[in-house]
């Protein structure tokens, strides 16, 4: 494992979650499919998962993998429920376009 | 026994007034309010006797909240006050009719409740709370029972609420600081917080805006005079009579002894600001023309001394204030009386339409000159024992203030008999004014009897209230 | 015995009053007006048995009664003090009202609210007699009040009219104002002494206690202003003319004998302070001057025989300021007894005319009535005599006396006040003159009826004259009863002028000055018969005069004006532009949700987008800040 970490680099992974999550900030700001937002936010959350994984390895520290287990969980949920919500919406209005959401207009 | 008997029997009697149907409302109101007189009496004689009347439980644990309620003298003589007044604005009522009256008749008891409890009050908290529960009530009162055009009167009632419940948010704000200090609300215990003076400047402005809201004070007075002139008689005497002396009595209560180094570093500013409002009142009221606000703005002038008084921080300031407070409490009631004895004979609140009243009833215009006279502090009524007193503590702190104050007795004249003259002076109205009938001049009488009584014999109250304000003075010099 | 006898002589007017207020309706007019009549001869019967008692004891009588207020560090009893300046005026207040009370009996017997008058004239007694009784500041500022409250009330006595109505709200105001600065002097010496005891105060002034005497003169000058406004002295006077709206009995008793005189009681009672402030003194004195001329000035033209009466009144008033201000206060107080005696029978001889005249009171279309009046004419000449200073007559002697003690102290102050006592021979013999000489003016409706008035009326115009006649004597020059009498209530003792040339050559001067104005007097409307001109035609100074120098209209326009102005102003500008404030924040917080909704859009692309900006700049300020 150390050898993997040594031969890439850090620097290599802390690009790489970057640009994961800068892709998923795109997509969550210029998608208007909330499925794609939904994918994006998801894509977000493992740059994030896959950070800690890194800097658990880098520091020789177990708590950071324990805490992306957590995170892998709650976000299994969190789809769980909003994809269950995104159903209910489509069901009512027969879209996902969150253009068509306006309902909440002040 | 001790003083939440006095409570539980106006928050019981208010239910009963509620349950009971609207033909009976008024008399069982009237009942319990002679009884909380009867207890308060009762309760005065305990406290003369040296009984411990003090109630004090925990009510909350965190925050620590106490159900405190305490009596001292000062504390004894405002109750007597407010429970004195309540029988007679109940009894003076009498003489109109009000529809759904069991729910006018139980706001009336459940503000007199709150009122009470904000001066029995020792717990900064419950304090607060029972200061605030008092505006619910008067807000219904005025909003639904009030005169003349509805929406003009909800304009004005509605800013009356929303100005006063503002002012109130200021000082929640200071008690919570206080209690981030402290970790208690009891007064005991806030007062011995230590703070600098730039902190008790602020705690001292959080009470302030309360208080000056509520007196009122210029520039926060603008809610007054509307409000008096269209809420129902009952409640112009409630606000003028007993409200405004809850703020005056906090003065005295919460806000000087907590916040003592403020108060004496601006000593100057709050007493010429109130001395401001006694010629501001005095003059604004000589260009009135409905009689209800002419009343409104003598009693802004004469708050507005009481207020000076109280912020000279003097012992003679004290005293006259808390005298000229009862006094006040009584004349401006009766005040009210009178103008609603008019407005229920001829329709009308606007002066240039009264006048030669007293060829058609001589009762009437002797009651109601005794009142203008003790208005204007003539000596041998109660208001010149409060209003000399209040007087000479303002020149012990400056003479020029004292005179610019003093002017109050001219214009006061001034104002008070050109209304008179034109009311009731002059040839006879075509319209028929009736003379007094019992009920009215039952009420009149025990108010005129009340303020020419404790003119010629203050003694029992000057007993009364003086440790309690020696003990007030001696809190606020404690640095 | 004396806290008894002292209650019914305090009560005893209080009871007339209230049988007045609540039966006086009920029985019938004589029953009403001999009741109050008794009330106060009973408190004169009391009066003089103090007289007698303190004349044999010499002893000040001090009843408390009980504790009334606190103030301070000091307490203030309800407390009377008969001493032998208190016993005197006692003496000419309640004797001169029993007279006027008999007098009213009669004067006002037609009046439908007679019970009501008899109860405000017993209230006044009373409070008078509050007054004088007084041993503190605080119990003679209830009677000051109260006397001025009657005076409201009987100046308003026909309150149909507003004009007499206003009069008496501006009597009542303008007392006010003197009446502040009488609480201020109160403050002042409460504040020096601790007390506003008179014995304590007086005690700790003769005992040499060091005060701060540039407090104490501004004490003593708010406490001279206070005198200045009950007693109408410059520039608080313009009351008391106007007073003359009240029924003629009122203007004798408490607009001429009594109540306008209570500014000189005060000044006399605390003489001790006084005398510790020259300066004060001296404005006293020049005020007083000062005042005596302008008000005589002003009589000189009057048509109203009241009015007359009124600056008159206001013209001697001013002499015992003089006279006060000169440190004479025994002889201020011996024109205070003089003045009651004969002034009052002039306005009750007044009244007599305007009774038979049937409520006329313009002098033009008076004339000859000598004929039809003989008791009031006599007695009206004798009262006339008296104030205009001939020998043996009362007046004679106390206003030389001030005349004398002025032209020691003051030369200047001499002369003015001899001018105006020569005028007042003038305009008291032109009145005289206008009144009961030549022939009858008016229509012969009123000739008709032109009669004398009943023994009830001119009972008390023959005793007030025989009083005007001897009253004098009670201070004689060189043998004074009076000052040895008042001896007791002053510290300093006052030297007296022995009886030299200079007294003769004075008196000399006085009485050939008063004689020259009876002469101008009696070529002008004898001789020549001339009769004052219509409102109109009054030309020149004349008309400056008749105005009364314009000013209660100065007065109007510096004053009441400016006040009404900035009332006005307050109430439709300031208190709307306060008003507005407050409904202009409301305004604002309602202007700012309204721009807010905006920003609610309801797009969700839109709040992402925010929120995405709005982390990235917290995060990008928390590297920044690093």
């Amino acid at each position: 494992m150390q050898s993997v970490l040594q031969e890439i680099g850090i620097n290599n992974y802390i690009y790489l979650s970057t640009i994961l999550f800068c892709i998923g900030i795109f997509g969550v700001l210029f998608r208007r499919n909330a499925i794609i937002m939904f994918m994006s936010i998801e894509i977000m959350l493992n740059a994030v998962n896959l950070l800690l994984v890194v800097f658990s390895t880098y520091h020789q520290d177990a708590a950071g993998q324990v805490f992306v287990f957590f995170s892998m969980a709650v976000a299994a949920a969190e789809v769980a429920v909003g994809l269950a919500i995104l159903v209910g919406i489509y069901r009512n209005i027969h879209s996902i376009d969150i253009d068509k959401l306006k309902n909440l207009k002040g | 026994m001790d003083v939440s008997f006095l409570l539980i029997i106006l928050l019981v009697g208010a239910i009963a007034t509620f349950l009971s149907g609207d033909k009976w409302a008024s008399k069982i109101a009237l009942l319990f309010s002679l009884a909380a007189f009867g207890v308060s009496v009762y309760l005065l004689n305990l406290y003369n006797a040296g009984q411990n009347i003090n109630l004090i439980k925990q009510w909350v644990t965190i925050p620590k909240i106490y159900i405190a309620l305490g009596a001292d003298g000062l504390t004894m003589a405002m109750v007597l006050l407010t429970t004195a007044l309540t029988p007679l604005i109940i009894f003076s009522s009498f003489g109109n009719s009000y529809a759904k009256s069991k729910n006018f008749y139980a706001l009336i008891l459940f503000m007199v409740f709150a009122m009470v409890g904000t001066f029995l009050s020792a717990d900064g908290f419950l304090y607060y709370i029972f200061w605030e529960l008092s505006l619910i009530p008067i807000y219904f009162i005025a909003l639904i029972w009030g005169n003349g055009n509805p929406q003009s009167r909800k304009k004005a009632v509605v800013k009356f609420f929303i100005y006063t419940f503002a002012g109130s948010l200021f000082m929640l704000v200071s008690f919570i600081y206080l209690y981030q200090i402290t970790g208690s609300f009891l007064l005991s215990d806030l007062i011995r917080a230590q703070l600098s003076t730039q902190e008790q400047f602020w705690i001292f402005l959080g009470f302030f805006l309360a208080y000056a809201i509520k007196i009122p004070l210029i520039p926060f007075h603008t809610w007054q005079a509307k409000v008096y002139q269209k809420a129902p008689a009952v409640g112009t005497m409630l606000l003028s009579g007993i409200m405004l002396k809850m703020a005056l009595y906090s003065i005295i209560r919460w806000q000087l002894p907590l916040a003592p180094l403020a108060a004496k570093e601006y000593l100057y500013y709050f007493v010429g600001l109130s001395v401001a409002g006694v010629i501001y009142g005095s003059i604004v009221a000589l260009k009135q023309k409905d009689i209800k606000k002419l009343l409104a703005y003598s009693s802004l002038a004469h708050v507005g001394l009481i207020a000076a008084g109280c912020y000279t921080m003097t012992l003679d300031g004290l005293r006259g204030a808390t005298l000229q407070m009862i006094a006040h409490g009584f004349g401006v009631v009766g005040l009210f009386f009178a103008a609603e004895i008019i407005s229920r004979r001829y329709t009308t609140g606007k002066i240039s339409e009264m006048g030669g009243i007293r060829i058609q009833s001589p009762k009437f215009t002797s009651m109601f000159m005794i009142l203008v006279l003790a208005s204007v502090a003539l000596p041998g009524t109660f208001n010149f024992v409060g209003e000399f007193e209040l007087l000479y503590s303002l020149a012990q702190k400056s003479v020029t203030i004292c005179i610019i104050g003093g002017t109050t007795i001219i214009l006061g004249a001034f104002y008070m008999l050109r209304m008179f003259q034109k009311v009731m002076l002059g040839e006879k109205n075509e319209k028929f004014f009736a003379d007094v009938n019992f009920n009215e001049g039952l009420v009149m009488v025990i108010i005129i009897g009340v303020l020419l009584f404790f003119g010629l014999y203050p003694k029992p109250i000057i007993d009364l209230i003086t440790p309690s304000l020696e003990e007030a003075i001696k809190v606020i010099n404690r640095i | 015995m004396e806290t008894s006898l002292l209650l019914f002589l305090l009560l005893a007017p209080f009871a007339g009053f209230l049988f007045n207020v609540f039966f006086g309706k009920k029985v019938s007019r004589n029953v009403s007006g001999t009741i109050g009549t008794i009330a106060v001869a009973i408190s004169f019967g009391i009066a003089l048995n103090f007289f007698f008692q303190i004349n044999s004891t010499k002893k000040p009588i001090l009843i408390e009664l009980f504790h009334w207020m606190t103030l301070g560090n000091f307490n203030v009893g309800f407390s009377f003090l008969l001493d032998q300046l208190s016993i005197l005026w006692l003496l000419f207040v309640t004797g001169i009202g029993t007279l006027i009370h008999i007098y009213s009996i009669s004067y006002m017997h037609d009046d439908e609210n007679l019970h009501k008058f008899f109860a405000y004239l017993n209230l006044f007694i009373f409070f008078m007699i509050t007054l004088v009784t007084g041993s503190n500041l605080l119990i003679m500022f209830i009677g000051w009040e109260g006397v001025g409250l009657c005076s409201y009330l009987l100046i308003g006595f026909w309150y149909k009219n507003q004009e007499y109505n206003d009069a008496a709200k501006k009597a009542f105001i303008m007392n006010r104002i003197g009446d502040l600065g009488f609480l201020i002097g109160i403050f002042t010496l409460g504040y020096l002494f601790s007390s506003v005891d008179f014995t304590t105060i007086k005690t700790a002034v003769a005992s040499g206690q060091t005060v701060d005497l540039g407090w104490l003169g501004f004490g003593t000058f708010c406490l001279f202003i206070g005198a200045s406004g009950k007693s109408a002295q410059i520039p608080l006077y313009t009351w008391l003319p106007d007073a003359m709206a009240g029924p003629t009995p009122v203007s004798a008793l408490i607009h001429a004998a009594t109540m306008v005189t209570a500014g000189i009681f005060m000044i006399t009672r605390l003489n001790f302070l006084f005398d510790l402030t020259p300066n004060i003194q001296m404005i006293i004195a020049v005020i007083g001057a000062i005042t005596s001329l302008v008000a005589a000035f002003i009589a000189l033209v009057q048509n109203d025989i009241k009015k007359v009466l009124a600056y008159s009144t206001v013209s001697q008033l001013g002499l015992m300021f003089l006279a006060l201000g000169l440190g004479a206060y025994e002889i201020a107080v011996f024109h205070v007894i003089t003045h009651a005696f004969f002034k009052a029978c002039l306005f009750l001889g007044s009244g007599s005319v305007i009774h038979a005249m049937h409520g006329e009171q313009d002098m033009r279309k008076m004339g000859g009535l000598r004929k039809y009046m003989k008791v009031t004419y006599i007695t009206f000449l004798i009262a006339t005599l008296a104030i205009s200073g001939i020998p043996i007559f009362a007046g004679f002697f106390s206003k030389d006396e001030i005349l004398m003690v002025a032209f020691h102290e003051n030369k200047a102050l001499w002369v003015i006040a001899s001018l105006a006592s020569i005028m007042t021979a003038f305009y008291m013999f032109r009145l005289l003159y206008l009144t009961f000489f030549k022939e009858f003016r008016g229509t012969d409706e009123q000739r008709h009826h032109l009669h004398e008035s009943p023994s009830l009326i001119t009972f008390p115009l023959i005793v007030l004259a025989i009083l005007s006649t001897v009253g004098g004597f009670i201070s004689f020059p060189g043998h004074s009863w009076l000052n040895e009498y008042l001896k007791p209530i002053f510290i300093r003792a006052r030297e007296e002028h022995h009886v030299d040339t200079t007294t003769f050559m004075l008196m000399g001067v006085a009485v050939v000055g008063a004689l020259i104005g009876i002469g101008i007097a009696y070529s002008n409307y004898i001789k020549k018969s001339q009769v004052p001109g219509a409102d109109n035609e009054i030309t020149g100074f004349s008309k400056v005069l008749y105005n009364k120098f314009y000013v209660d209209e100065i007065y109007m326009a510096v004053i009441v004006r400016p006040i009404y102005a900035i009332a006005s102003f307050s109430k439709n500008f300031i208190e709307t532009a306060l008003s507005g404030f407050i409904f202009g924040l409301g305004k604002v917080t309602n202007m700012v949700g309204t721009q807010g909704r905006v920003l609610q859009n309801g797009s969700v692309g839109f709040y992402l987008f925010v929120f995405v900006i709005g982390t990235a700049s917290i995060i990008a300020y928390l590297f920044l800040a690093q």
